[in-house]
């Protein structure tokens, strides 16, 4: 189990989106299944953020922020679906 | 930039002389996972070779706890600044391990337990500069430090020593492993200070 | 009226500490002045940074415990981890008229908006209610009238935050409801045993499913996970079901 989850994600994302992403719905590229992701199990500690599936443990997202720029890496969600304001 | 806050340390750490740049030494043994530790029964391990060919050697515990091995004593550096002064280690080096695996390939991709992966180049694992450590500080390597068994490659940044190993793959192209996919260098000196991308 | 946080530029931002409350002998509330502060809604969090002298950072989230008022403080309400690198700082060594780092509000799912219609029930172990606690105080200032249930889980008597305020909330806002529930030592005379929670502590305490209310869980891992399981497994739906894990296993 994971400490954190991608709650604790909301400033490192919202720092590149103009938005919060935690509301946002991924669909997992490994088991299928959609979720927020404020419930995906955060690990990675001071490396990075790397974002697992809660119900296949998969990676769905990474996030590595190096001296002057951000690295996001999504391959592990195959959408994204996002709220618009006012919904 | 930024506020420094009155009366705050941190963690205990220091800045001495004669590390890497940018390191700090730690008195304790930070513990970062991309992932939840894997618990592997010894009678399910086992570490694999496979060359370019397909070619494959492997040892099960029983087996590679038998081959030769020595005690070494190594700094260590991870990524995220900390470094650690004379870790000792009961290890098999690779050049054991390589000894009868022929090949033509440049690079390899060590594999772990619980799907984590990183490249180093195959001649950064011979010459006695690689091994794999199933005893850290005399006692059995814990789970979450790794065990049963970890790469050990002290030259390079801490996350190139992939904990729970099971497999060595021979690779005639250089590819990103998981951190380095994430970002990360594909080298990863600490001496030259190889942290990110384009680094 | 409390509103959402304004999307731009999100960015680290210096915030001075003019008060602090002693909540328990292990916890702390901040209350800090941000200039230029936004608003929030109830359950977003900040980041905290804190920089040592020699270029060292630590960076940890807390949650916001006070309810959005227009020229008001942002309170968070800090429990010391004993083996903790920033909690120890800001509940033992910090301040009035200290500052530090923070950048927020953020998070956008685990929040509460008086325009959701349904009842509402939280379940917090331990420092968990602090984002709980600041979804109670808007629903106060705004006099809502979606009915709240707080299952509230701690240790002991002693670690009960909001001790004085919360029992006010149930006299002065009426359609709320608390239960707290003791897992290591009960109040004297109390008539239920210490354990920790479980099906029969959410199904007499919480909201039935078919009310399909939205429900909060916050805490450490093993509570979120035990909770939220219990919700399922009692027939809410997940999707109603939002979770916010707070670091620590037990």
């Amino acid at each position: 189990m994971s400490k954190l989850d991608g709650n604790a994600m909301a400033g490192d994302l919202g720092e590149i989106f103009a938005f919060d992403v935690t509301a946002a719905r991924y669909t997992c590229a490994g088991c299928g299944q959609a979720e927020a992701i404020g419930a995906l199990m955060l690990w990675g500690q001071e490396m990075g953020r790397v974002a697992r599936c809660p119900h296949c443990d998969d990676v769905v997202l990474r996030l590595v922020q190096a001296n002057d720029r951000v690295f996001l890496d999504l391959r592990g969600a195959v959408r994204l679906e996002l709220p618009l304001a006012g919904s | 930039m930024g506020i420094i806050s009155r009366g705050f340390g941190g963690r205990r750490r220091e800045s001495v002389p004669g590390l890497p740049p940018g390191q700090y030494l730690t008195h304790d043994f930070p513990v970062l996972s991309a992932g939840p530790t894997p618990r592997i029964p010894l009678d399910r391990w086992s570490f694999t070779v496979t060359a370019e060919t397909g070619e494959r050697k492997s040892w099960n515990w029983q087996e590679f706890t038998a081959l030769p091995h020595e005690d070494v004593t190594v700094d260590i550096h991870c990524v995220t600044k900390w470094s650690k002064l004379g870790t000792t280690w009961r290890s098999v080096s690779i050049d054991t391990l390589l000894e009868d695996v022929e090949t033509a390939a440049d690079y390899t991709m060590v594999h772990s337990f619980g799907g984590y992966t990183t490249n180093v180049p195959l001649e950064d694992l011979l010459d006695g500069k690689a091994w794999i450590a199933y005893k850290f500080d005399g006692e059995d390597l814990e789970p979450e430090h790794g065990g049963p068994a970890r790469m050990l490659i002290p030259h390079l940044y801490f996350w190139k020593s992939a904990k729970w190993v099971n497999g060595l793959e021979m690779m005639a192209e250089d590819e990103p492993g998981f951190w380095e996919a994430a970002g990360y260098h594909m080298y990863g000196d600490p001496w030259l200070e190889q942290r990110y991308q384009g680094d | 009226m409390a509103r959402a946080a304004l999307p731009g530029r999100l960015t680290w931002r210096a915030a001075t500490l003019t008060e602090a409350r002693q909540e328990t002998p292990s916890a702390r509330t901040l209350m800090l002045d941000v200039p230029d502060w936004p608003g929030h809604l109830p359950g977003q969090h900040v980041d905290v940074r804190l920089t040592a002298p020699d270029g060292y950072r630590a960076q940890r989230s807390y949650s916001i415990a006070s309810a959005w008022a227009e020229g008001g403080n942002v309170e968070l309400t800090i429990q010391r981890l004993d083996d903790g690198e920033v909690s120890p700082y800001l509940t033992d060594v910090l301040e009035v008229g200290d500052q530090i780092e923070l950048r927020g509000p953020v998070g956008g799912w685990f929040v509460w908006r008086e325009t959701q219609p349904r009842p509402v029930l939280l379940l917090g172990g331990g420092s968990g209610v602090v984002p709980l606690m600041a979804m109670v105080r808007a629903r106060g200032l705004a006099k809502a009238r979606q009915p709240f249930r707080l299952i509230y889980s701690v240790r002991t008597p002693w670690d009960v935050l909001y001790r004085d305020e919360l029992p006010r909330h149930v006299r002065d806002n009426p359609g709320f409801d608390l239960y707290l529930n003791y897992t290591r030592k009960a109040p004297e005379g109390s008539p239920n045993a210490p354990k920790r929670i479980d099906v029969a502590t959410i199904n007499t305490h919480g909201w039935p499913p078919d009310f399909e209310p939205d429900c909060y869980v916050c805490g450490p891992t093993t509570f979120v996970e035990t909770a939220a399981d219990i919700l399922v497994a009692l027939g809410h739906d997940p999707k109603r079901i939002r979770t916010e894990r707070f670091g620590g296993t037990s």
